[in-house]
Parts: C-alpha cells; sequence; structure tokens
C-alpha cells in the first residue's frame, strides 16, 4: 500500500489564554491519501479548525504543538522548523479559511494577493505573475478577470471573495487543500457554487481536501472518507456512506439525528442534551459519557481511545457496538 | 416604579468599577510606581521652605558657580544661589501652576463636551467648528502668542493654557456622551422625566468621566513642559522666582564649563513626566471595566 | 470616488477652518489690554506716531470694517509692515520660511526612519525582550522638554563632533543644511517617536491577529514580507493620523527649537518680534503657522486615503 499523502499522529495543540491552558487538540490521528477528500466535523470548538491550522503551523501567537507529528509525503513539518513549514505552504499544501472578507489584505488588490505565491516562490516576474493569476481567476470562474484583477477585497461580493481565496489556494499548485468551513459565511445558493467549483477542481487537478464543518450534508455531497471530532479528539472515522448508515460512535448518532433529514422526513430534530465539555480541564474518562445514552460505569474509568473496528474503520467507544444496533433499528438515513 | 428603577441601574456600574479601583490599585505595579514618584517629589516641593538650606534667590557671590560640594549640594549658579534650594522652590512653583493649569480647561472643556454631545445639532456644530479652528493652531505658537498678547507673568499662563487647552476635554467627552447616551440607562432616566442637567450629572458624567481623567494625567505633564518651555524663553515664571525653565536657560551660555547648571533642572522635569505617565497608565488600567 | 475628488472634498472642508483661523488672528489684536498701539511702541513713545499706527491698524473704524480691511490686506498677500525692520512682514516672513519647512520635513523623515523599525520589531515578538524595552522608551520620553533635549544634544554631540554638526545655524547648500539641520531635527524627531513608536505598536499587534495575516503566512512567504508587506502596510493606516497630529504639535515646538539651535527659520523671526513687541510680525508668523497646521491635517488625509482604499468610497 503506497503512503499516505497525509498522515496526522497524536497532534496536540496547546492555546494559553489568561484563565487558563486550553488543550484545543489532545491527540488527534488521521490519515489522507492523495487525491481523497476528507471530513472533519464536530460542535464549535472541538478543535477541527485549530488542528488545520495546526498541520501548517499557523496558530495564534499564544498556540503551540505540544506533541505528535504530521507527516506530509513523509516528512515531519513538526520538526521541520519554520522553514520547512514555509516550503510546505509555498507548494504542497494549502488553506482556505471561512470569512474571505477578514481573511484578504483590505488594502492589496485581489490579482496581487493571488499572484505573490508563486512570484515570491518562484521569482517571476511581474508579467508573468499576472499571466499566471489571470490564469487562476478564469480557473475559479470569476468573471471579468482583467479588470476584477485591480479590485479591491471590499469591492467584491462574498461569493467573489471565496473564489479569489481558492485561487490563492491554487496558485502553489498544492497537493492538499485545508478547507475550513469554506461555505458557512455564504449564501445558500453560492455555497452550492462553492462546492462545486471545489468538486470540480479536485476532479481536474487531482488535489487531496479535508473539508472541516458542521454541516453533515455538505459532507455527504463532497467527502469519501469522514472523521468526527468531539472535545479535542477525533471519536470515530470511517468511509462516509458506513458511518451515515451505521455510525458507532454515540456523538456521531447524536449528530446524525440532530440534522435536517436528507431524503426521509423525520418528525422532530433532536438536539444533543448538554453541553461540550471545558478544554482547559483534565480527563480521566470518557469525554462524552456525560451527555451518552449508552453511556455504563466503565466509560468513567479512563479515557477512550480509538480503536480499529471492520472494514478499516476506527472508534473510540467501549460500547459502539450498542451504538450501531440502536443505529441500525432506527436508521436516520436508509440510503445514501 | 419608574423613579426607583433609573438609580439602581445606574448605581451598580459606577459603584462596581470603583469597588474594583480599590481593591487593585496597590497591585497595578504602574499605579503604584507613578504615585511614589509623584508623592515624593510633591512632598519635597511642599516642604521646600523646611527643606532648603538656603534661601533660593540669596545671592552669596564670594561662592559663584562652584561645583558640588558638601556645602551646597548641586553647586552654585552664576549669580552665586545654591542650586539644589533653586530646584526645591522651582519643583513648588512648577507643579503647583501644572497641576492648577489643568483645572480650567478640563472643567470647561467637559461643559463644553457635554452639550455638544448630549445636544447635538447646532449646539454641537458650534462648538466643534470651534474646536477645529483652536486646534488649526500649534499648541506652543497660540500659548506663546496668548502671552505676547497679554503679557508675562503666572496669570497670563493660567490664561493661556485654559483658553487653548479645553478643546482636548471637549472632544473626549463629546465622544463618550454621544456613545453614553444611547444606553439603556440613560434612556430609562429620560423616560422616568428626569431633567437634563441631571441625567448628565448624576448618571452619565460619573462613567464617561474617567476618560478625561486619564487624559488630564497626560495634559499636567504636557502644561508641565509648556510652563518650563515659556520659563526657558523668558516668557513664563518671571525671573527672580526660581523655576526650572529660567535655570536651563540661566545655564546655558555655561554649557561647556557647567553643564550640570542645565541638566539636572531637564532631569527634574523628565522624572516627574515619567511618574504622571506611569501614573496615567496605571489609572488607564485600573479604570478599564474589566 | 478617487483620490482627485477626495483632495479636493477635503480642501473645501477646510476653507471654513482658514476663514475661522483668520477670524481668530485679527482677534489676537483686541485681546490686548489697553490700547494696543501704545503697548506696541512703549508708553514712552511719540504720541503722533501712536495715532498713525491708530490709522494705519484702523483701530478707530467699527470693528467688521476692521475685519474687512483685514482681510482684503491679506488677499492681496499683505500682512503689514514690521515696526521694527522696515520692510513688509510678508517679506520677511518668506525669507526665513525655508529654514523651517527643511526642519519640519527633515523632522518628519527621521521620526519615521526612527519609529517604523522599532515598532515593527517590538511588535514582531509581543513581551518579549526586545518588546519591553521599545515600551518603555515612550514611557521616559515623553517627559522631555524638547528645548532641553536639543540642549542635551548639543552638549553631548555637537560640542564633541569637531564641528561635523555645527552648534547652529542653517549651513550652505544641500549638503549644508543637511549637516547643520540634523541635531534639531532629531531633537523634534526624538520628541514625537516615542507616541509614533506606541501608536504604532498597537496597530500592528491588532494588524498580526488577523486572518489575512495567516492567509499570508500560508502562502509560505518569510516573516519580514509578511510584517513589511501585509501588516505595516495595514498597521500605518491609522498611525498616520497620530502623525498628522504631532507634527501639527511639534510645528509649534520648532519655535523653541529654533531658538535653541539658532536656525534662521520663522519661530525664530516670532521670537525676537514678540521681544521687539513687533506686533505685526507675531501676528503674520501666527497666521501661518495655523496655515502650515491645516496643510498638515490635510495632507495626513490624503495619505490615509491613498494607504486604505475603503475610505474613499463614502
Amino acid at each position: 500500500m503506497s503512503e499516505p499523502l497525509l498522515e496526522v499522529r497524536d497532534l496536540s495543540v496547546d492555546i494559553v489564554l489568561s484563565r487558563g491552558t486550553i488543550h484545543a487538540v489532545d491527540g488527534v490521528s488521521f490519515a489522507l491519501e492523495a487525491g481523497a477528500a476528507m471530513g472533519l466535523v464536530g460542535e464549535s470548538g472541538c478543535g477541527k479548525s485549530m488542528t488545520l491550522r495546526g498541520i501548517l503551523g499557523l496558530l495564534p501567537r499564544t498556540g503551540r504543538i505540544t506533541g505528535g507529528q504530521v507527516l506530509f509525503e513523509g516528512k515531519d513539518l513538526v520538526k521541520g522548523g519554520q522553514r520547512g513549514l514555509r516550503e510546505v505552504r509555498g507548494g504542497g499544501i494549502s488553506i482556505i479559511f471561512q470569512e474571505p472578507m477578514t481573511a484578504l489584505n483590505p488594502v492589496m488588490r485581489v490579482g496581487d494577493q493571488i499572484a505573490e505565491g508563486p512570484g515570491h516562490h518562484l521569482g517571476w516576474s511581474r508579467s508573468q505573475s499576472r499571466a499566471r493569476a489571470l490564469e487562476l481567476m478564469r480557473m475559479v470562474g470569476i468573471p471579468d478577470p482583467e479588470r476584477r484583477m485591480r479590485a479591491y477585497p471590499h469591492e467584491l461580493s462574498g461569493g467573489l471573495r471565496q473564489r479569489v481565496m481558492i485561487a490563492i489556494a491554487l496558485s502553489s499548485e498544492p497537493k492538499l487543500i485545508l478547507c475550513d468551513e469554506p461555505t458557512t459565511a455564504l449564501d445558500v445558493t453560492i455555497q452550492d457554487q462553492i462546492l462545486k467549483l471545489l468538486l470540480g477542481l479536485r476532479r481536474d487537478l487531482g488535489v487531496a481536501i479535508v473539508f472541516v464543518t458542521h454541516d453533515l450534508a455538505v459532507i455527504a455531497q463532497t467527502c469519501e472518507t469522514l472523521a468526527v471530532m468531539y472535545a479535542g479528539r477525533v471519536v470515530e472515522t470511517g468511509r462516509v456512506e458506513q458511518m451515515f448508515r451505521e455510525p458507532h460512535h454515540p456523538y456521531t448518532l447524536g449528530l446524525l439525528r440532530s440534522v435536517p433529514d436528507f431524503d426521509a422526513v423525520r418528525d422532530s430534530l433532536e438536539a444533543i442534551p448538554g453541553m461540550p465539555p471545558d478544554l482547559a480541564s483534565t480527563f480521566s474518562a470518557c469525554r462524552f459519557a456525560p451527555r451518552c445514552q449508552f453511556a455504563q460505569d466503565d466509560c468513567l474509568a479512563g479515557e477512550v481511545d480509538l480503536h480499529e473496528i471492520d472494514g478499516g474503520r476506527t472508534v473510540a467507544c467501549l460500547h459502539d457496538d450498542a451504538c450501531a444496533a440502536a443505529a441500525s433499528a432506527d436508521p436516520v438515513i436508509a440510503r445514501v | 416604579m419608574a423613579t426607583a428603577a433609573a438609580p439602581i441601574a445606574t448605581e451598580p456600574l459606577v459603584v462596581e468599577r470603583h469597588r474594583g479601583f480599590w481593591q487593585r490599585w496597590y497591585r497595578t505595579p504602574s499605579f503604584v510606581a507613578g504615585l511614589v514618584i509623584i508623592g515624593i517629589m510633591v512632598t519635597m516641593a511642599a516642604l521646600a521652605p523646611v527643606i532648603a538650606p538656603y534661601n533660593p534667590n540669596h545671592q552669596d557671590l564670594t561662592q559663584l558657580l562652584q561645583g558640588p560640594s558638601s556645602k551646597h549640594w548641586l553647586g552654585t549658579d552664576n549669580l552665586g544661589r545654591d542650586v539644589w534650594s533653586r530646584m526645591l522652590y522651582a519643583a513648588r512653583v512648577d507643579l503647583q501652576v501644572a497641576f492648577l493649569a489643568v483645572c480650567f480647561p478640563f472643567i470647561i472643556g467637559t461643559v463644553l463636551g457635554c452639550i455638544s454631545g448630549f445636544y447635538g445639532g447646532w449646539a454641537d456644530v458650534g462648538v466643534m467648528r470651534f474646536v477645529d479652528v483652536v486646534v488649526a493652531f500649534p499648541f506652543y505658537v497660540l500659548i506663546i502668542a496668548m502671552v505676547f498678547v497679554l503679557g508675562p507673568g503666572t496669570r497670563n499662563i493660567y490664561i493661556a493654557i485654559t483658553l487653548v487647552g479645553w478643546v482636548s476635554y471637549a472632544r473626549i467627552l463629546r465622544g463618550e456622551i454621544l456613545v453614553a447616551k444611547r444606553q439603556e440607562y440613560v434612556l430609562a432616566a429620560r423616560g422616568a422625566g428626569f431633567s437634563d442637567a441631571r441625567i448628565v450629572m448624576r448618571h452619565l458624567l460619573p462613567n464617561v468621566i474617567t476618560q478625561a481623567i486619564v487624559f488630564a494625567m497626560s495634559d499636567i505633564v504636557l502644561d508641565l513642559l509648556a510652563i518650563v518651555t515659556l520659563g526657558y524663553l523668558g516668557l513664563g515664571i518671571q525671573p527672580p522666582t526660581a523655576d526650572w525653565g529660567t535655570m536651563i536657560a540661566d545655564g546655558e551660555q555655561f554649557l561647556t564649563t557647567h553643564w550640570q547648571l542645565s541638566t539636572f533642572p531637564g532631569v527634574a522635569v523628565v522624572i516627574v513626566g515619567l511618574g504622571l505617565s506611569l501614573l496615567g497608565d496605571g489609572l488607564a488600567d485600573l479604570l478599564r471595566p474589566e | 470616488m478617487d483620490l482627485l475628488s477626495y483632495t479636493l472634498r477635503r480642501l473645501l472642508q477646510a476653507v471654513p477652518v482658514v476663514i475661522g483661523v483668520t477670524v481668530l488672528v485679527f482677534f489676537m489684536i483686541h485681546l490686548v489690554p489697553g490700547d494696543p498701539a501704545r503697548t506696541m511702541l512703549g508708553t514712552h513713545a511719540d504720541p503722533a506716531r501712536i495715532a498713525a499706527l491708530h490709522k494705519e491698524w484702523g483701530l478707530d473704524q467699527p470693528l467688521w470694517v476692521q475685519y474687512k480691511d483685514f482681510m482684503s490686506r491679506l488677499l492681496h498677500g499683505n500682512l503689514g509692515d514690521s515696526l521694527y525692520y522696515q520692510e513688509s512682514a510678508g517679506t520677511l516672513i518668506m525669507g526665513r520660511l525655508p529654514a523651517t519647512i527643511w526642519l519640519l520635513a527633515y523632522s518628519t523623515i527621521l521620526s519615521i526612519v526612527i519609529a517604523v523599525p522599532l515598532a515593527a520589531l517590538a511588535a514582531s515578538k509581543k513581551d518579549a525582550a526586545r518588546d519591553q524595552v521599545v515600551r518603555a522608551v515612550p514611557m521616559i520620553g515623553l517627559g522631555f522638554p524638547p528645548f532641553w533635549l536639543g540642549i542635551m544634544l548639543l552638549l553631548l554631540v555637537a560640542l564633541h563632533s569637531g564641528g561635523f554638526f555645527p552648534v547652529g545655524g542653517y549651513g550652505n547648500g544641500f549638503t549644508g543644511h543637511l549637516q547643520a539641520m540634523f541635531l534639531p531635527s532629531l531633537t523634534i524627531a526624538l520628541g514625537i517617536s516615542p507616541i509614533l513608536i506606541r501608536s504604532l505598536r498597537a496597530s500592528l499587534l491588532n494588524v498580526l491577529e488577523s486572518d489575512y495575516i495567516m492567509t499570508a503566512r500560508s502562502k509560505g512567504i518569510s516573516e519580514r514580507r509578511v510584517m513589511y508587506r501585509h501588516a505595516l502596510r495595514n498597521g500605518v493606516i491609522s498611525t498616520v493620523t497620530v502623525l498628522g497630529i504631532n507634527l501639527a504639535f511639534l510645528v509649534g515646538a520648532t519655535v523653541v527649537i529654533e531658538q535653541v539651535f539658532a536656525v534662521p527659520g520663522i519661530g525664530q523671526l516670532m521670537l525676537n518680534s514678540i521681544f521687539q513687541r513687533d506686533f505685526p510680525i507675531v501676528q503674520g508668523v501666527t497666521l501661518v503657522f495655523a496655515i502650515m497646521v491645516v496643510v498638515i491635517y490635510l495632507a495626513a488625509d490624503v495619505v490615509h486615503a491613498m494607504l486604505d482604499p475603503r475610505v474613499r468610497f463614502d
């Protein structure tokens, strides 16, 4: 079996706040093949954004990686230092953020922002960079690119701004694009367009994608594999159809039950009772236990780690069979 | 009842902040450091008549331009006057004028700023246009021109500083009131039928005045610098009264031989400035809502 | 709207301020306690001279007529005649103006050269040793009387430099000016640098937390480029306004600095005229200073609009 393009092993990220240190990411592991699309879902604050940022070393000023490895094409980015990170950012892994209004430099023309990456790394002339920027703008479907190049971000609509962000991400010819909720801040119709764009690019260019979102419907449209995160850890991984049809982790089941259904009509939405835990604390039990309907005494004995089950899936639950059985009896999604 | 509700709505906001102040002030290093420095300077200045070894204007013509010694700690100047005593008395005059000079612009600027911000409309436009015009004149130029027109001397320094310095307070207060008057507790007070003056005085002012007070700290430094500068130029506090500015001017001609005559008074000003800066910073930290 | 129309709009907004300035300057003479002519010429002056001055200044006319005459003379470039020099005030002032402008321009450049790298250095690693040092500087620096700083620089630098930095004067020729005006400009620059550093550092810290800085870093460009190409471009925007305000303030400080360093500019002219009780010159210089301030504020606004494209679109 070939080496995965990206392999995250036991990654941990801490953020120091005035009220204490938050363990935003606490031992997260997953792998991704070249050209594959993986979803990363969870509630707000579960650490999914920080995981992406940790992969590229783009942490906030008070954040730092406290453990683990990030293997991209076999090289560990955590140990590679600033230089290694810059190389990868410039050609290897790109990232798209949620809010394009704040993610674009307000005083720089968008054409210059798109052209900056390759221009800097490959030492291109102005005309070369400009040509490349035009090409990229066409690739992402920005109409009238010659005129739009000279625009400032605040002169463009939300959808166009996000396309600019995608163009920037593509400018370094990456093998992997990390998407941090790229459609959440957009209108529903625009969301659709952007998603189709991303899927098309993946098909044409063969880039791998990690798609972070809290919206399962988007995952269903775009990804093949899925990792579910809760309270800073991964609690289940597997192929999307398998997990939607028969989730093995109670949290995954709860998520599925709390979203508007895809095909069948449900009577009501069920929210998961309770609140996610404070990540500044330390844990001595399964993190989901307080809110879990399948929880038993052994769940409180200690933290539960991921273990493998059939079909190349992993799950971090002691009673995943019970959960799967309950899911089969009352499926959220009959067929995917 | 509406009448009872309004005061209850306002009381907690102001009380909380002040309670935090009294609990935290001794743990804020900048505030404490500033307080210590200013405290020492003010005490020494106040006690000048008691602790100064010589009369500051007494000229001992046998002891001209002496260096520091056990008799004269900082030496003597070109008229045989003891420098240390003159420094103490200069502190007295300069600090007194600087602290006092801040009060008038503070009051006038606050009143005009409140009117401007609270009523808006023509009052606001009028005051702000006037502010724009005054602000167009560089601070020092206007002060010097005022002193020129009115004549030198301490009283006219107060007048000049007041005429020029009120604008900053007016701007600050106006800005704060523009924001604050939209708050709920103000709307509640208005709904209760309180008079405008009462609303401003009892409800708005205590909450918005903090910005002005913090600014006043740096304004005292500004005024002190202006007083000392005027003294240096011969337009301020008139000789023979000791003033740090005139001392620096007197010592200028002896720069190459007796540099301490011009240096020490300046150092004194810098120390006061440092103390006030620390105090202002500490105050800003303390008065900021947590 | 583009830059040109924005500039024109700001110019128009400045007109009422300029008019207000002339009114205030005009009123200066009426603030003098007692008879201004007598005060200027001295109590022992020849009554005929006093009467002549009354006539010349139109002090016996109604106020608004006086103002009208004042303005019409002004619009013809006539600022009155010096009592002391027997020359038109306008000519005198224009003659001395270049030195002051040199001083201000040189000071501005020096203050930017000092403040920008220091603020960038401090902001790049918040709370590190270099940040603490850079933050401590404004604390102490704000209390320095500008003229005293000038004297200290004279003492420590000029007197030991063997004439490279002259103790005073304007110098001859371009390089002469550069040398002679270095210390006085440095004095002014050191005067406003603390506030600039403080403001720019705060602004940069704010900017560095932004998402677009993350985007910039995600492109793999060097940290240096991130700071200078992205952070500073945004960070200086608010500092331009602060620079404008401080420059306007320091325009006034040139009066004192020119005195310390014997620079033949309009500040020194004003001071000498004060001691000579040469009222028209004092009035004229005050007016010129005010106009300079208005121009500086205007320039600051225009530069602000140049740097921040969002501003022009309102």
